[in-house]
């Protein structure tokens, strides 16, 4: 189904189902155990043995020798093997780094070796006996010195004059604020099994994009994408560092194919931070020109960040193309190369570390101002691009996030100038920033099954990872068909299965379910057909078809046999003739006590315009785990480089800290009533990126507000607050 | 993990002797830090000495009008302890500040005195450190140090001992007692039981080969405010920037001791004259002689602003 007209009105719209707030589907098998996660697969009669990676204990250099005697002669162990064992092997088009190093070795803990053994404690011991030496070489780790030499490229986008108009503008600000390196730091670590039943090789791992996996594992392997299979039902958390192929598949791959048995392998917590990706660390510099009725002149927005060579930078600056209005604009990002591990996407990239800056820039104007920070934003929303002004946003809500947050959260009550609100040893503040993310539509394929019981069945490679994939498929499938939810049964997380838009760039809910809708479009014709209705006039109700006084069980349909119809959303133009993003504001009340600096978070409110919410039980989830995940950036995430090794030094759980339950208090979530047309026959949105987006900036100003101290440097740790608090003086 | 033989010790002394034959043994009990150190090869011991079934669970009143705290009493146990909660509040306070509900129903009073620092550098087998390769340098001088210590440190190690219930127990002058491998027992005054990192940063108490701890116990009594204050990055779950355990009577007079500052529980007795002039003048002599490095040095005005705080408390 070609979707490129903005959608009338469809079976959807009856809202029976979808919309409302439906329990997860699959809740019952993840609170019992019965869900099968990456690690939990196992055949007994499959001989299963264990992979442990060696990972890289140098950032830069070449392996001068390896010993593996030791190890091969240990207890239990089958097969190791190195980058010499495992011949010429490809690179994924989606990976920076090789997965398998050596000898050249790009970052620390960049895999060297699997040991496979009999049990995992036998692999892993195993492994520590691999020898290694190495000779290093000098490697770049600091983003701060690399700097300086990084100035405009020829792919800075301008509108207007951005210098001039900056100079002559009556009010103006120009600050730097900075993004630590961040880990994705999900539950469950990357892990797979792979097998292989002669040149067919099959994988059971934790993949946020199925088929993604499937072309990287086949390219780096040098096997035809035909051959591979990638099994992903469930996935214990992903926040995109589950995007790509990681080592614990390849590893698991290779092990397999020496060992000529099943391998699994999950990665040790400590690869999590220096194997797999992260998000990383930014430098930005904004500049923003204004007159004095606060309407924006002139802005700027410059983004400095490190990768690997042939790494993407992190896209910090683009929402600011779009987010408030103004003639004259800069944005450009400017990309150091840096030995340390791998940059990538981590949950909304680019606007995460983005919005944490320009937030806090656009309050720092608005006291320039005089202005509140509300009416600030109010002044300077736009309707349309403001890069382009013939191109309409086809929904955007945000003044309206604006002002019901205000409303909701008691923003009247707060006392503009900061440092002066009370309560014991705690000086209070509360702070708003404007959460933005671009709505991301992708193709989306499906297969619907209709079986003789009134049993519909969903196939597609769709991905739940946490986020409740499973759940609004059901509800789709439900409403199209006129079932209840529980005659819906939905298969996800299978490259046997139709590929879908996978689970990335919060695009996953909207494109997968319209996915799931164009399928069954196709499933009513045939029914409709088979049961001798008209399908235009045919309704789906009640596990029924009727038209008129005539009605038959939908299951009927499939009495000679089972009807399979597969098909797609394929999304059209309406992206370039109307820019289609969602939009947030987010409320955030703090403590800082007056003596130590601590800061704790009193209560949260995320307003979202995000079009049609399809369950806004499993939405909500998503928001509040953003805004959780947003506390943690604000106040406690970084990984901390050694920039003399050029490694994260801070590679678990212990050191890399992230909100507790203690941390997190009163959240509240509005969702707008929205349709968007121009998005999909779903007229939703995405939710799952947005409710991070902006966030961190809202605590920030929060404490700019208790405090008075502003601070531009994230984490806004105690150490950066204590000797400027206001009793110290 | 390497492999390793297990024995279940029967008696106190058995389990000294049998650690006193291995160099290479290690007592366990809850197992809440060994086996985590163990897994990545950071503790590599051959044979495992179980003590759970000892007894030594149990808390008891002494002659003295103290009490004796039995070496595997589980720490959720001994900060629940009516006892304690009544007249060593600071020290059921700082247990129940430290670690998670879970870990706490493992851990004894004994493996608690005994965990090893939460340096990162420790925790990275491939980085350099003396504390667990003696001689092999300290990558945490220069490094990432922001948790680490700033008073009492050497050019060998500037790790913390992570312990709050040793905080507790320090300001309340406990007495660590210990079987050795000859069943002869000795009584360590907490103050002298963790060492300084010097140059033998591995060598963390004064207990020899095979010493067992059997008991801990609390001197009489000594009333007054109890309160223990931990200072982090987050609410719960996490090891203290600094935490300050106070006991403070009604004239301003009391005791306090500093944890997250130094490789032992840091008291100071001549700082505790000035508590009554206030945190500022008592931080300066308790962190006399600091050196902290350049990320870590937030924690010298930190120290004085919670202890400032806690004596505001301890006040009103």
């Amino acid at each position: 189904m070609k979707f490129d007209k903005p959608e009338t009105t469809n079976p959807i719209d009856q809202l029976k189902i979808v919309g409302q707030a439906v329990n997860r589907v699959d809740g019952p098998l993840k609170v019992t155990g019965a869900a099968t996660y990456a690690y939990e697969w196992h055949d007994p009669d499959a001989r299963l043995a264990y992979g442990y990676p060696v990972g890289s204990t140098i950032a830069k250099g070449r392996i001068a020798t390896m010993d593996l005697s030791q190890a091969r002669a240990a207890p239990g162990v089958v097969t190791i093997v190195t980058a010499k064992e495992a011949g010429q092997l490809g690179k994924g088009s989606l990976n920076t780094a090789t997965l398998l190093g050596g000898p050249v070795i790009e970052h620390y803990h960049q895999a060297i070796a699997v040991v496979v053994a009999e049990t995992f404690e036998q692999a892993r011991a195993a492994a520590a006996l691999v020898h290694v030496t190495y000779e290093e070489a000098e490697g770049k780790f600091d983003l701060s010195a690399e700097k300086d030499g990084l100035g405009p490229t020829d792919s800075d986008v301008k509108v207007g004059e951005f210098e001039t108009a900056f100079a002559e503008a009556a009010v103006r600000l120009d600050e730097t604020y900075t993004t630590p390196d961040q880990s994705h730091a999900m539950m469950e670590p990357h892990a797979s099994l792979a097998a292989w039943d002669g040149d067919k090789l099959t994988i059971w791992t934790s993949s946020q994009m199925i088929a993604w996996s499937v072309g990287d594992v086949a390219k780096t392997l040098k096997i035809p994408p035909a051959n591979v299979r990638v099994i992903s039902p469930y996935i214990g958390g992903g926040f995109g560092s589950k995007l790509f192929v990681r080592s614990d598949t390849i590893l698991a791959a290779l092990g397999s194919r020496a060992a000529g048995r099943p391998v699994k392998i999950a990665l040790p917590r400590p690869f999590l931070m220096n194997n797999t990706t992260h998000r990383p660390a930014t430098i930005q510099r904004i500049r923003i020109g204004a007159g004095r009725d606060g309407r924006i002149t002139a802005i700027a927005h410059e983004g400095w960040s490190g990768n690997l060579p042939d790494g993407d930078p992190e896209n910090a600056v683009d929402q600011t193309k779009l987010l408030y209005a103004g003639a004259n604009r800069l944005t450009g990002n400017r990309l150091a190369t840096l030995d340390l591990p791998e940059g990538n996407a981590m949950r909304a990239p680019g606007e995460a570390p983005g919005l944490m800056a320009l937030e806090i820039a656009m309050d720092e104007m608005a006291e320039k101002l005089g202005l509140d920070p509300i009416e600030f934003r109010v002044i300077n929303d736009t309707q349309v691009d403001p890069g382009n002004p013939n191109r309409p946003f086809s929904h955007r809500q945000l003044v309206e996030c604006l002002r019901i947050g205000a409303e909701r959260f008691g923003w009247s009550a707060r006392n503009a100038r900061p440092g002066t609100a009370r309560d014991g040893r705690w000086l209070k503040g509360i702070g708003v920033a404007a959460g933005f993310r671009n709505n991301l539509t992708t193709k989306s394929g499906a297969r619907v099954r209709l079986d003789g019981r009134g049993v519909v069945t969903v196939e597609t490679d769709m991905t739940d990872i946490g986020t409740g994939s499973y759940t609004i498929i059901a509800q789709t499938a439900a409403e199209m068909m006129g079932l209840p939810i529980e005659r819906i049964s939905v298969r996800l997380g299978d490259s046997a299965f139709p590929v879908s838009a996978g689970s990335g760039g919060q695009w996953g809910a909207n494109s997968a379910t319209a996915g799931v809708y164009a399928a069954c479009v196709k499933l009513r014709e045939i029914v409709a057909q088979r049961l001798g209705f008209n399908s235009t006039d045919a309704v789906f109700a009640d596990s029924e078809v009727r038209s008129g006084d005539r009605r038959a069980l939908l299951a009927h349909a499939a009495s000679n046999g089972e009807i399979t119809v597969e098909d797609a959303i394929e999304f059209g133009d309406l992206k370039k003739t109307h820019q289609q993003s969602t939009f947030a504001t987010h409320f955030v009340e703090v403590a800082v006590d007056a003596a130590t600096a601590e800061t704790r978070v009193r209560r949260m409110l995320s307003v979202c315009a995000a079009g049609r919410i399809l369950n806004p039980k499993t939405a909500r989830s998503q928001v509040i785990g953003a805004m959780t995940m947003g506390v943690g950036g604000a106040l406690m995430e970084e990984l901390a480089v050694d920039k003399r090794r050029g490694f994260f030094v801070n590679h678990d759980l212990a050191g890399y800290e992230v909100p507790v339950h203690a941390d997190i208090p009163h959240q509240e979530v509005i969702f707008l009533d929205e349709i968007d047309p121009m998005s999909s026959p779903m007229k939703a949105k995405g939710v799952g990126e947005l409710g991070l987006c902006g966030v961190g900036a809202a605590v920030a100003n929060a404490v700019y507000n208790a405090t008075g101290i502003r601070v531009r440097n994230y984490p806004i740790t105690l150490d950066k607050l204590i000797t400027q608090l206001p009793s110290a003086a | 993990m390497r492999a390793f033989t297990y024995e279940r010790a029967a008696s106190p002394v058995q389990a000294a002797a049998a650690a006193a034959a291995n160099p290479d043994a290690k007592f366990i009990a809850g197992g809440t830090n060994l086996l985590d150190l163990m897994k990545l090869e950071i503790e590599t011991p051959t044979h495992l000495i179980d003590v759970n079934g000892l007894g030594l669970d149990t808390i008891e009143a002494t002659s003295e009008g103290g009490l004796r705290v039995g070496a595997l009493v589980r720490n959720t146990d001994l900060a629940a302890d009516e006892r304690v909660r009544r007249n060593y509040g600071v020290l059921s306070r700082a247990i129940l500040a430290g670690a998670s509900g879970q870990l706490r129903n493992r851990a004894t009073t004994a493996g608690n005195l005994l965990q090893r620092t939460r340096c990162p550098y420790f925790y990275d087998t491939a980085q350099p450190c003396n504390k667990r390769q003696p001689g092999s340098g300290c990558s945490a001088i220069g490094g990432f140090s922001r948790q680490l210590g700033i008073v009492g440190t050497s050019e060998a190690c500037i790790a913390t001992n992570p312990s709050d219930m040793a905080v507790g127990l320090r300001v309340l002058d406990a007495t660590v007692e210990t079987m050795k491998p000859d069943a002869t027992t000795r009584r360590i005054a907490i103050a002298e039981f963790h060492r300084l990192p010097g140059d033998t940063p591995h060598i963390e108490t004064v207990l020899e080969r095979g010493e067992f701890i059997t008991a801990v116990t609390l001197p009489s009594p000594v009333g007054g405010k109890h309160l223990y204050r931990k200072v982090r990055d987050r609410a719960s779950y996490a090891f203290a920037l600094v935490s300050v355990a106070a006991v403070i009577q009604q004239d301003g007079t009391g005791r306090v001791a500093i944890g997250g500052v130094a490789h032992k529980p840091w008291r100071v007795e001549a700082a505790e004259a000035e508590l009554p002039r206030g945190a500022k003048a008592a931080s300066e002599r308790l962190l006399d002689g600091a050196k902290p490095s350049h990320e870590n040095a937030f924690k010298v005005t930190l120290v004085e602003r919670t202890l400032g705080s806690v004596l505001e408390e301890a006040r009103s």
